[in-house]
């Protein structure tokens, strides 16, 4: 099987007369994946792939025959017929036929997927422009864990200034953790475009649309780092969001939930002390590459005029307080999002101070976490 | 005697085609009104495939090279906007014109003015969409699709331009339709009937009835953007009680019959095309007919096949999958009858013939595909990657274009009375062959891989296939300049074609001189043995 294998490869890149490198036969088909029902979709795949095959070597056969014999060049006279009723009834109701036998596996797997069930762990799964915010659904809220998840790969390797990592384009920031073999519900919407949630080796991939929430499920069998991305048209970075889950062991899930629960806690704490400028600073400038610099660019510049330019002019050498509600609540009507949901009041803070005192900007003006944690506590 | 009367009055004043520029903007004649259709077409055609060829540069390599991904999105979109509405669907329409007339025994189209009006409103509506890549904030981006609240709330200012441009095509579509409808209804030689038509003629009546009803729509979902934008109306905004889904659910009621729209006519082009090389009669005229019409009707009811990700409840997928999956046999049944056509027939392979197998072979394909995307549960795997892109490639470009090419192979001596030059016609064929499949087989393996579609940049085990995909692309671009060098030489010269051109072609307008005068059948034909093959 395996020499079978790799004359194919081998014939194929010579037919391609390239130095292409089949690094891998996997890299040609859908994968298998690590659900039951992802297994369930790639046999339906495939037996649909070889009906196809088969009805294409039939009329393909038929027709290179017909091409080979009935030339005039080498005296093949024309025949008379241009009709037969029988035939024609025949190739109506054997598609038909065929097309049923299609139709039972694809119902059956259908039901499975849509098959409602009562789920372990249930994540909302929230597509921002670009980026991905997974919120651990919790009867308590004190017990929640919320994150988003950004795209890591930097911008050098995206623009060929640094070599490509491993897992290029497909690497994130903070990867969503769940159980395995535990019923995962991923409860899908999205905040300002639609996106979809694509995640190959569980053959999930539902759209993620504002004023919708979408259910779908997976249970994983194997741990492991799947690696999927955002496959709907959301705009400039469309093409910059990956997702990646992490499947684990449910006692390291559970090791990992604790840390998160901690992590948020601590936050919490940081909150309530008086910053410095430095310490506001270095913390923006962190805030700002993670979320800021896929529009407003490394040196605040933008591109205008879509994504306008933070030096010099506009809110961020204005009004402070103007300068922390567009970042709050974001600007109706342009990309400008509403970052009071996705951020906490210590990035907000930090991130102002960073802008208003960064690239000549020198308002001098520094922000303090828990007056912007006030201002979000009385909305 | 007043016919002797008229037929003189007649000779007087109709001559001939005015000279200069005047005669192109003013004319009525069906004939250079379908010259300017398809030198149109062939001009969009060009500009998408530049457009295309930007995109397909980029994805050469991983990493962003040529291009920033916000521009790479308006090269998509506008690739997109220009191949279907500008390239294909003029094409058709310029075929229509041309053939039409001279295929039914009439002098010209019913509505010559209007005719006219439907093609001038072209050249508007495309250079208002090409002039929005020089405005603030770039062309349209969102994807052909356009969909809301992206191509509304999120777009770039030059999205009123956008739908204006739509709507002008629009109204465009709607003329000619009607032209046609009234055309092959009205003007038919006296005794012809419906059932002896040639199936291009048919599969064009099929066709504007297509037009007329999903055009509107799309000029609604247009509108309802323009208000969502402009007017404060949240029919697609969520925040405001709207709903983004219902832009799909209406938008892809125009687009799927709009598929068919951009195949229909195809099917009846190789329908022309096949018997005369095959010198032998179509098989299965009528089952033909039955079969375009039952396509077109089952295109009304299968729209949310693409949509199938957006959450629908299962009894609504389970529809819309069995409805679709329903296509195949009407469709099934025309392949098989232009295979039953070549058995036992007495073939040679000019360029037409080559092409219509060509459309033949790769038009099935795409089908393939097309049935594989029916099956809801894997569609989950497949939508939105490059298998689609590959999919509809396939059905687009092998089929819908190679048509046209073989359409205008097939023709051009009647038009201009001249043969085209056999050898480079057929090296054309053989690089545009080798060419397509270059460019979209591989798309196949990197969907099924898992890369989403409209992406600008990609990771690293998409590389392989998308450096061949690119080379593909170049190799098919480049190609249609020895296609367009063709096309000249054709009309400038050559060897003189017969009235009848090809040894096995039937049909009302191989019984005309060529190249066809200015006007023919002022005099309706009585002898229809010829009407169809």
């Amino acid at each position: 099987m395996n020499r079978v294998k790799r004359m194919w490869q081998l014939g194929l890149s010579l037919l391609l007369f390239s130095n292409v490198a089949l690094a891998d036969w996997s890299a040609l088909n859908l994968r298998q994946g690590v659900t039951e029902i992802s297994r369930e979709v790639y046999d339906l795949h495939m037996l649909i792939f070889y009906i196809c095959c088969g009805i294409g070597v039939v009329v393909f056969g038929v027709m290179i025959i017909s091409m080979l014999m009935h030339r005039k060049s080498i005296g093949a006279k024309p025949a008379d017929f241009h009709e037969n009723t029988n035939l024609e009834i025949a190739w109506t109701v054997i598609p038909i036929v065929i097309l049923l036998g299609m139709a039972v596996p694809a119902t059956s797997t259908l039901r499975d997927m849509y098959e409602k069930g009562d789920a372990d762990v249930d994540i909302e799964v929230r597509g921002y422009q670009w980026k991905w915010q997974y919120t651990y659904l919790d009867d308590d809220p004190a017990k929640e864990i919320q994150f988003m998840s950004a795209l890591l790969t930097p911008q050098e390797e995206i623009y060929n200034e640094a070599a490509k990592g491993e897992h290029y384009l497909l690497d994130v920031d903070n990867p969503l953790v769940i159980p395995i073999n535990k019923r995962i519900r991923f409860l899908v919407t999205a905040e300002d475009v639609i996106h979809a949630f694509w995640v190959p080796d569980f053959a999930v991939k539902k759209d993620a649309i504002p004023g919708f929430v979408h259910e779908t499920w997976a249970v994983v069998e194997e741990p492991g780092v799947y690696r999927g991305q955002c496959a709907e048209l959301c705009g400039k970075d469309h093409g910059f969001m990956p997702i990646v889950v992490h499947a684990v062991e449910q006692d390291e899930y559970d090791a990992w939930v604790a840390e998160k629960q901690a992590e948020a806690a601590a936050v919490f704490e940081t909150v309530g002390k008086t910053w410095t400028q430095d310490e506001l600073m270095s913390k923006g400038e962190e805030v700002y590459s993670r979320n800021c610099v896929a529009c407003h660019q490394v040196n605040g510049q933008g591109i205008p005029p879509a994504f306008p330019s933070l030096v010099g002019q506009g809110v961020t050498v204005g009004d402070i307080q103007e300068n922390i509600d567009v970042l709050l609540y974001g600007r109706a009507g342009t990309a400008m999002q509403a970052f009071g949901q996705q951020l906490n009041a210590a990035e907000i803070a930090s991130v102002v101070t960073y802008v208003r005192n960064n690239w000549g900007n020198d308002t001098g003006d520094t922000v303090q976490p828990k007056d912007i944690h006030t201002q979000m506590a009385s909305q | 005697m007043s016919a002797v009367i008229e037929e003189h009055h007649h000779d007087d004043h109709h001559h001939g085609p005015d000279k200069g520029i005047m005669r192109w903007v003013l004319t009525t004649n069906h004939k250079d009104i379908g010259t300017l259709y398809l030198w149109f077409s062939f001009a969009m055609f060009l500009f998408g495939g530049v457009l295309a060829l930007g995109i397909r540069a980029e994805l050469f390599q991983p990493g962003m090279q040529i291009v920033h991904p916000e521009f790479f999105n308006q090269l998509t979109t506008m690739h997109g906007l220009i191949m279907v509405f500008g390239a294909v669907m003029p094409a058709f329409v310029g075929l229509a014109n041309w053939l039409i007339p001279m295929m039914i025994g009439a002098p010209d189209m019913a509505l010559p003015r209007m005719n006219n009006y439907s093609f001038w409103i072209l050249p508007f509506a495309f250079g208002m969409l090409a002039s929005t890549f020089f405005m603030d904030g770039g062309a349209p981006n969102f994807g052909w699709t356009f969909y809301a609240p992206l191509s509304t709330d999120y777009a770039p200012p030059s999205v009123t331009f956008f739908i204006l441009a739509v709507h002008m095509m629009g109204i465009s579509s709607i003329m000619g339709s009607i032209n046609v409808i009234v055309t092959i209804l009205n003007m038919r030689a006296p005794g012809m009937t419906l059932m002896q038509m040639p199936l291009f003629v048919w599969t064009w009546l099929i066709t504007a009835y297509l037009l007329i009803a999903v055009m509107p729509v799309l000029a609604g979902v247009v509108t309802m953007m323009l208000m969502d934008i402009h007017f404060g109306t949240s029919f697609f905004n969520a925040a405001g009680g709207g709903d983004p889904v219902l832009f799909q659910h209406v938008f892809w009621f125009f687009g799927h019959p709009e598929v068919y729209i951009m195949i229909l006519p195809a099917f009846g082009v190789v329908s022309a095309i096949i018997p005369t090389f095959a010198r032998k009669r179509l098989f299965g005229y009528d089952s033909m007919v039955y079969a375009s019409a039952s396509i077109a009707f089952l295109s009304f009811i299968v729209w949310a096949h693409h949509m199938f990700t957006v959450g629908i409840p299962i009894a609504g997928e389970l529809y819309f999958m069995y409805a679709t999956m329903l296509i195949a046999v009407p469709t099934g049944v025309k392949v098989f009858n232009w295979v039953a056509t070549m058995w036992q027939g007495s073939m040679t392979f000019e360029t037409p013939m080559l092409f219509a197998i060509a459309f033949v072979i790769l038009f099935t394909i795409g089908g393939f595909s097309g049935l594989m995307l029916a099956i809801t549960p894997v569609d989950f795997q497949y939508h939105d990657t490059y298998f689609v892109v590959a999919h509809f490639h396939y059905v687009l470009v092998p089929g819908s274009v190679f048509s046209i090419m073989a359409a205008v192979y097939y023709w051009l001596p009647k038009w201009t009375g001249n043969m085209y030059d056999e050898t480079l016609g057929k090296t054309h064929f053989w690089l545009s062959f080798i060419g397509v499949n270059v460019t979209f087989f591989p798309q196949h393996f990197i969907g099924l891989a898992g890369m989403p579609r409209r992406i600008p940049d990609y990771a690293l085990q998409f590389a392989d296939w998308n450096m061949v995909s690119s080379c593909g692309a170049f190799l098919f671009g480049f190609s249609q300049l020895l296609f367009l060098f063709i096309v000249i030489k054709c009309i400038r010269g050559g060897e003189k074609a017969t009235d009848q051109v090809w040894e096995g072609a039937h049909g009302l307008e191989w019984t005309v001189p060529s190249p066809a005068p200015y006007h023919t059948f002022s005099t309706p034909p009585t002898d229809l043995k010829e009407a169809h093959g």
